[in-house]
């Protein structure tokens, strides 16, 4: 593309236009991402909240060690209290994914960003790529400051863990991985609900009520339940010690990331069929 | 251009459009005219790809609009100027939508002081008056410097310099050779804008005509005439067929079934003193008016004209 194109030429010149690519619906989606106040002060406080809780709990931990007993020293887990803040992040990215769409649905934008790529399947995978992009980065970030900051408070108090000891780089570069899963899922329910309060209200059931209601059922239906539920399966890549009745960290990711993609499927073809 | 073939759209049992069949031609304003419900906004959703048709086809430059390779450098659209998120900047608005089709920052800045938006494009949008509104949605109209332009309601909200404005953006619009579409229920703003009119109602297609045509068409044209001999006249009018008001002025006649030519030598054959005549168009709102009696989706109880 040259500038001559820009000019404001007749309609004769049209000729050089080169086509729309994914490459362009990316960069529309990521001025988008960050042209709003509340992506940057979500995201930052969404940091400083999940550093900050691991850190309080960390330290609240590491001084309760001495006086805890042999099982509670037995199950003692560093690696888990200094992720603990992801929670919060959890949260809030999954509200963030669900806005970042919804919101364009209850503004009446998305018209005009259909309008822009009529090829809707393409601003999907870019809405959902740059979004998984930027909660793989803040993710990353919050997991690795969390950890750092959890055991530097445990460190002479209490047994501290190591990114060098078993299964732990894993599982601090896997709190970011559950998070960036989490993220397409959240963007996919807010295409396919279109309603802010409906997305929300969906991911936090999904997250959080759901999983809750399952720990009332009797224990032959809550294992398997707790065993596979997406976002539980998600959360165990980013855990060192495997508790009963729960997968292992890869094929628990795997699980949620087949549930992502099933829910992904769907909001691509309702997107590509329903009239916006 | 734009042709729309047998198109339809359904809602339920509810049809919003119903066997369209048009071409929308470059060169030339095309008005949209309907009153409101009568599926304008419905059949430009379908050109843009945003609804489907239950039935038919549209296509713009003989492609349907979702297989255009950079929509938005031949269809430039504005349907609704308040659909854009509050809280970001009019610049920031223009930027995200100019980069999804590879257009430059450059030509934002173009298309800001094109549209009259310097001062505020810094703003965020949601303080933005519909007037504002208005040009920021001109704006994302014209950033991919487009073949074919259609707008919805394009004049809503703006003042009596801004309607001007507009109009004379789409007379150049279409003088430089493009297709220009614009809805509207005022027939007076198209009778001072457009070249051709698409008159729809209740979702069918009324007339596909010229400005000039329509209003030849109408069927309420009348001559008026003053004269001392105002009762001699009509009776004499009377009797070649045609209908004659009279109104308070007992010197003041209006005929309808005669053009003016027709008055003006039957009162030289009768030596009847003529010191008015003046052959009477309707009005294009008349006309329109007349055309949509039947069509109008919510009648006001006993409104009649």
């Amino acid at each position: 593309m040259t500038d001559t194109t820009l000019a404001r030429t007749g309609p004769d010149d049209r000729a050089a236009f080169r086509p729309a690519t994914f490459a362009d619906a990316l960069r529309s989606e990521w001025t988008k991402l960050r042209s709003v106040r509340s992506t940057f002060w979500a995201l930052t406080i969404t940091v400083v909240l999940g550093v900050g809780l691991g850190a309080a709990i960390s330290a609240a931990a590491a001084h309760g060690y001495a006086k805890s007993g042999a099982a509670g020293k037995l199950s003692w887990d560093p690696t888990a209290l200094s992720l603990d803040g992801i929670g919060i992040a959890t949260l809030a990215i999954a509200v963030l994914g669900v806005l970042f769409i919804s919101s364009e649905y209850s503004s009446g934008m998305i018209r005009a960003s259909l309008i822009a790529v009529p090829k809707r399947g393409r601003v999907l995978a870019a809405k959902s790529l740059v979004f998984a992009g930027v909660t793989f980065v803040v993710g990353e970030v919050i997991s690795f400051t969390a950890f750092f900051v959890g055991q530097s408070l445990i460190s002479g108090h209490a047994p501290h863990a190591t990114l060098g000891d078993p299964g732990v780089a894993r599982a601090v570069v896997g709190a970011g991985l559950a998070l960036t899963a989490l993220a397409v899922l959240s963007v996919a329910a807010g295409a396919v609900l279109r309603h802010p309060a409906a997305g929300i209200a969906c991911m936090v059931a999904v997250l959080f009520v759901l999983p809750g209601i399952a720990q009332a059922l009797p224990d032959s239906w809550r294992n398997p339940v707790t065993e596979y539920w997406p976002t539980q399966a998600g959360g165990q890549v980013a855990t060192v010690h495997v508790a009963a009745h729960s997968l292992q960290p890869w094929p628990g990711f795997g699980v949620m990331c087949l549930f992502v993609a099933i829910v992904y499927a769907v909001a691509w073809t309702l997107l590509d069929r329903r009239d916006a | 251009m734009i042709e729309a073939r047998g198109l339809a759209k359904r809602y339920g049992s509810t049809t919003a459009v119903d066997d369209l069949s048009f071409s929308i031609r470059p060169g030339l304003v095309t008005g949209f005219l309907g009153p409101n419900g009568a599926g304008k906004t419905t059949t430009m959703r379908m050109i843009l790809g945003l609804d489907a048709p239950t039935l038919g086809s549209v296509t713009v430059d003989g492609r349907s609009y979702r297989d255009l390779p950079a929509p938005m450098r031949e269809v430039g659209a504005l349907l609704d100027a308040k659909a854009l998120h509050g809280g970001r900047r009019a610049y920031d608005h223009l930027l995200c939508l100019a980069y999804s089709n590879g257009i430059t920052r450059r030509r934002v800045d173009e298309v800001i002081r094109l549209v009259g938006l310097e001062d505020v494009a810094r703003r965020r949008a949601k303080g933005f008056s519909l007037g504002m509104s208005q040009r920021l949605g001109i704006a994302s109209a014209l950033l991919g410097d487009p073949a074919v332009l259609i707008f919805d309601e394009p004049v809503n909200g703006l003042d009596p310099d801004g309607i001007h404005w507009v109009r004379t953006l789409m007379r150049t619009m279409a003088a430089e050779g493009r297709t220009v579409l614009v809805s509207s229920h005022l027939m007076s703003e198209m009778a001072v804008t457009a070249d051709h009119l698409l008159v729809i109602g209740k979702g069918r297609l009324i007339a596909d005509t010229s400005v000039d045509e329509l209003v030849r068409s109408s069927s309420r044209q009348s001559v008026h005439v003053r004269s001392p001999q105002a009762a001699e006249l009509a009776a004499g009018c009377r009797a070649a067929g045609a209908t004659v008001d009279a109104g308070t002025d007992p010197d003041v006649i209006e005929i309808t079934g005669l053009d003016s030519a027709e008055v003006g030598k039957l009162a030289a054959a009768r030596g009847i003193v003529l010191f008015e005549l003046v052959p009477v168009r309707a009005s294009l709102e008349e006309a329109f008016m007349e055309l949509t009696r039947d069509s109008v989706e919510y009648q006001a109880a006993g409104a009649t004209r």
